[in-house]
């Protein structure tokens, strides 16, 4: 068996996360290695859309982190050299809008909480939406402009920073599998064992996003990650119609909801390539890569009726991907008390491109045993198994020993699929 | 002297009627596709591409590439390979997207 | 000849309503209809499954995106343009008029629906599938679609041309070979006067073999492959009728044009400037590079290009169909003996398993319908399928394109046409970004993301990405779809 050089830290996960972790730890002096299994964002980061959002965030830990990533993407994107247009960064705004005045109402408390942790938000009027949105659909009662929301093309953001990384000197294997966590008698980790040899380092960082429950099942501890699908429609190629990034108030409510059920709510925005990109769906099958055609049904509704415009285009592709999340919806970053030695930092569901500098660069300060710009404990992988809280398809621990797309979900008894237990393996799109 | 496709079936068409293409009228023959009827005029570019600009027709000649899209009555991105040429129709090749008009 | 007027009740025959609600047959939506069989595809293999379904009993659906039976091989002139000898463009007509004389007859005594002009986007499997389909050819509102309903689906969806790029490809004038026949087949026109033929694989000599059949001047068919042993030299082509009287139909047809077949060879340039004007060729060396100094120009005003063909079979692998990789390069639909998929209730017959041309395609049609029916398949069409099989294998391993071509290309050569991605972006992508594969070389630049959903530039950037093994394409919609379709679907 091969031995290589040691380093600092070996990241598992060549997605958005580990290309962050990678990059903030180069940057921060250390000698880096990144494996993945497949190819630079493989797995979620390439069938995501690469929303960088404060507006879908309530007051606490993860408007923090969200807070603390904008900024960083902003500074990565004026870095120089071009990375900004590299990476499609576009710092375009989010615009919520909410069809009648309950949905208005709730928005404007919602923005006010918002406000008061630090994000700026400024109420639109039903009538002046499309000033913002000339496509937009008459009749809206208001909405809320978030100037901080912002959008990179995922794929190349990932791609671009683990590039960046490896020029720092970090060590990249892609195509390389982890076949096990190896740790010493006293319990800390030793470095990692893989179908290509071993790769020696005193800190392993768990990027590997839908496969992070897998992973942390090799090094001996449980954290219940579970897929939650969802479908991009992607229209043909078309001038700017959208300006922003807009969807309807109710996605926020679809974001933190725990259900197992499909949930859709319309989240519409452009590219700089030109097609339309439309979001969201939402349902726990599993690692299902079936299309749905009652989710291609509901977003292409949905979408319509945001922007009766779409009614006319067509509909070039969809792709689907499974996001990562966590029974509390909180991504897990930092060191896991409970294997010395090991840092997650996986669990983003649907916002791990937005949150990855933030992610990447908390980690690096732990690293080196500096202070985190951010409090991590509510981030701690050991919290399911200390408090379960009880959300729902909640079950801490059960992911223990099983397949990551098994465990806590197969409890809540919605998916038909869930807990089929093959998530290995089905990754590609 | 060499013969023509038609003369090789015996083709003996039902009478031409035209349609218009970038302002010019073209004889179309019923039944060819719009590809067809600007083949037969020796066309073999209506559309430019949306990054380089560069001029495009029809290619795969069966409805699989869609390099053959042209904005047919007003209608952008038909695939003229596959769609029949009708009396009057007015074909304009189309620039990229075809759909300026939507920018805001 | 019968077929032209067995044609009219399902063609548009007037130009005014091509899409008619006759022309479309009775559209299955929502509560309607559940057949026993639904055939995706009318060209050999699903003609002939279709009509040998309704022979034996079946309630059938014949589903097709065309106007009019055939598929690409047996594409065949519009009515409209009065053709009395369409014969003279085919290979095995008499085969297939006997066929549509069938379906006619089947579907004039409501034994089989014909449905034209669907094209499928995707397929739902379960105890009942259902067939989701755009109708027509061009743009249609909300109303423009349809769900066709079967305990049994069997794919029939055929195959499409592959492309390897080289400078100049995209210009004006450059089709695809399959392309020049289906235009010439279909609307009685040509590309230009003089036309050179190049790629690799059988249909080359068809096409040009009809090329010069209708006037145009074939000054070179440019053959990739050296080693065609089925096809030494034109002459002995000529000289052996027995087991490939189309190719040696082809060999005559060429021989007697003067037309020149340059083997080992392949257009390695097209010049011109808003059109092409005279294209390069090259001595290959066995891997298909380039030989330096054996470059010569050939004036032309078209060329007709193809390096052989790819099954289409998205709506079965994104159902989880098995797939089996064939000895030139592509993918095919894994199908046991009795033309089984390796999903319940899907069948698979004529190129979907493999490129292997129409008179197999005709037989697999023919065995997949028995199957279906519960009835058993002759010897002799089972022995007659498996020849014709070994010897498709044997062709496309002859033909799957050398390791060298992409030495043909320059930074600068357009290798996705739609979106415009050169060359060099691709190589960027796989040796700066981390790209090891076709999808993540797609995500990174682009290639395959356009309106043909990677086709087109499919195998060219799964060569160049380094990707290994050929896998089936990801298409979760194998056709665009208006959005207002979409809308319109029945909640579920």
């Amino acid at each position: 068996m091969l031995t290589r050089s040691p380093h600092d830290v070996v990241v598992v996960g060549a997605g958005v996360v580990g290309a962050a972790c990678a990059y903030y730890a180069t940057l921060a002096g250390l000698s880096a290695a990144v494996v993945d299994r497949g190819p630079v964002a493989g797995g979620t980061t390439g069938a995501g859309e690469g929303n960088l959002l404060v507006s879908d965030k309530e007051p606490g830990p993860e408007l923090d982190l969200a807070l603390l990533s904008t900024r960083l993407w902003r500074e990565l994107a004026e870095s120089g050299d071009g990375f900004g247009e590299a990476i499609e960064y576009e710092p375009k705004g989010g615009l919520v809008v909410a069809s009648g005045q309950p949905g208005a109402d709730a928005l404007r408390a919602f923005a006010a909480a918002q406000r008061a942790a630090g994000v700026a938000a400024e109420e639109i009027a039903g009538d002046r939406l499309r000033e913002l949105e000339p496509h937009l659909a008459p009749g809206l009662a208001g909405g809320f402009h978030y100037p901080q929301d912002a959008q990179v093309q995922p794929a190349l953001a990932a791609a671009r920073l683990l590039r960046a990384a490896r020029l720092a000197g970090a060590e990249v294997r892609l195509g390389e599998t982890v076949t096990a966590v190896r740790t010493g008698r006293d319990g800390s980790v030793l470095g990692l064992t893989t179908d290509r040899g071993r790769i020696d380092a005193p800190a392993v960082v768990n990027a590997a996003g839908t496969w992070g429950g897998a992973l942390a099942e090799l090094a001996g501890v449980a954290l219940p990650v579970l897929p939650r699908r969802g479908f991009v429609l992607v229209t043909e190629p078309l001038p700017r119609i959208v300006r922003h990034k807009v969807y309807a108030a109710d996605y926020v409510a679809d974001v933190a909801s725990g259900s197992a059920g499909l949930q859709t709510s319309a989240v519409v925005e452009g590219t700089p390539a030109g097609p339309v990109l439309i979001g969201a769906s939402r349902e726990r099958v599993g690692f299902d890569r079936t299309l749905s055609v009652e989710v291609l049904r509901r977003l292409a509704g949905q979408a319509a009726a945001l922007f009766p415009v779409l009614a006319g285009v067509t509909v070039q592709r969809a792709y689907r991907g499974f996001r990562p999340y966590l029974p509390d919806h909180l991504p897990a970053i930092g060191a896991d008390p409970r294997r010395p030695g090991l840092y997650h930092a996986c669990g983003h569901e649907g916002a791990g491109i937005g949150l990855a500098p933030a992610t990447g660069l908390l980690i690096s300060r732990q690293l080196v045993g500096k202070q985190p710009e951010l409090d991590l404990t509510p981030f701690r992988a050991d919290r399911f198994a200390a408090a379960p809280d009880g959300g729902p398809g909640q079950g801490s621990g059960s992911g223990q020993g099983r397949g990551t797309a098994s465990g806590p979900d197969s409890g809540s008894g919605r998916g038909p699929e869930a807990g089929s237990g093959v998530g290995q393996g089905e990754r590609r799109d | 002297m060499r013969r023509t496709p038609a003369e090789l079936v015996g083709a003996q068409p039902a009478a031409a009627y035209t349609i218009e293409f970038d302002g010019r009228e073209l004889p179309a023959l019923p039944g060819r596709s719009i590809a067809a009827v600007l083949w037969a005029q020796d066309i073999l570019a209506w559309r430019t591409t949306r990054v380089g600009g560069r001029p495009r027709g029809a290619f795969c000649g069966i409805g699989v590439c869609f390099d053959c899209l042209a904005t047919v009555n007003g209608r952008p991105n038909q695939r003229t390979c596959l769609l029949p040429a009708r009396p009057g129709d007015v074909v304009t090749t189309q620039e990229g997207h075809g759909r300026a008009d939507l920018a805001v | 000849m019968p077929t032209s007027q067995s044609e009219r009740p399902e063609s548009p025959e007037s130009p005014e309503s091509p899409e008619s609600s006759e022309a479309l047959g009775p559209v299955g939506r929502a509560g309607g209809e559940v057949y026993d069989l639904a055939v995706v595809g009318a060209g050999p293999a699903g003609l002939a499954a279709a009509v040998t379904a309704a022979e034996l009993g079946l309630r059938c659906a014949l589903v097709d995106a065309g106007p009019r039976p055939g598929g690409q091989y047996y594409r065949h002139p519009a009515p409209g343009l009065g053709a009395a000898r369409p014969e003279r463009l085919h290979h095995g007509w008499a085969a297939f008029a006997r066929l549509s004389g069938r379906l006619k007859a089947h579907t004039g005594a409501r034994r089989l629906d014909y449905l034209t002009d669907h094209h499928i986007w995707t397929m739902e499997r379960g105890e009942i599938w259902q067939l989701h389909a755009t109708l027509g050819s061009e743009w249609t509102g909300a109303a423009g679609r349809a769900v066709v309903r079967a305990r049994s689906v069997l794919l029939a969806t055929g195959a499409y041309e592959r492309q390897l790029p080289f400078p100049g490809w995209t210009l004006p004038g450059v089709v695809t070979a399959g392309g020049a026949q289906a235009m010439l087949k279909s609307g009685l026109v040509l590309p230009g006067r003089r036309i050179v033929v190049a790629g690799s694989g059988p249909l080359l000599l068809a096409a040009a073999s009809s090329l010069v059949s209708a006037g145009a001047e074939v000054p070179a068919v440019v053959e990739a492959t050296d080693y065609l042993h089925y096809a030494r030299s034109l002459a002995t082509l000529a000289a052996n009728p027995a087991k490939l009287v189309e190719g040696a139909r082809h060999g005559v047809t060429l021989l007697r044009h003067g037309v020149r077949l340059r083997r080992g060879s392949a257009v390695v340039e097209a010049h011109g400037t808003d059109r092409v004007t005279a294209v390069t060729v090259a001595r290959l060396d066995r891997d298909w590079r380039p030989v330096p100094g054996t470059a010569r120009r050939i004036a032309c005003d078209a060329l007709a290009v193809g390096h052989g063909l790819v099954p289409q079979i998205e709506l079965a692998t994104e159902l989880g169909a098995r797939i089996r990789r064939t000895p030139d390069g592509t993918v095919a639909l894994a199908v046991d003996d009795g033309l089984r998929t390796s999903l319940p209730g899907l069948w698979a017959a004529g190129e979907t398993c493999g490129v292997g041309g129409a008179d197999l395609a005709v037989a697999e049609g023919e065995s997949a319908a028995r199957v279906i029916a519960g009835r058993p398949v002759p010897a002799a069409l089972r022995a007659f399928r498996q020849r014709r099989r070994a010897f498709a294998e044997l062709m496309a391993a002859a033909h799957r394109p050398g390791p060298g071509w992409p030495q043909w290309l320059r930074a600068d050569t357009e290798v996705c046409r739609c979106e415009e991605v050169p060359a060099a972006r691709i190589r960027e992508a796989v040796t700066e970004l981390g790209a090891a594969d076709a999808r993540t070389v797609k995500l990174l630049t682009r290639a395959g993301m356009g309106w043909c959903q990677g086709r087109m530039c499919g195998p060219a950037v799964a060569c160049l990405s380094g990707g290994g093994p050929a896998r089936a394409d990801s298409r979760p919609l194998a056709r665009p779809v208006p959005l207002a379709q979409l809308a319109d679907l029945e909640p579920s």
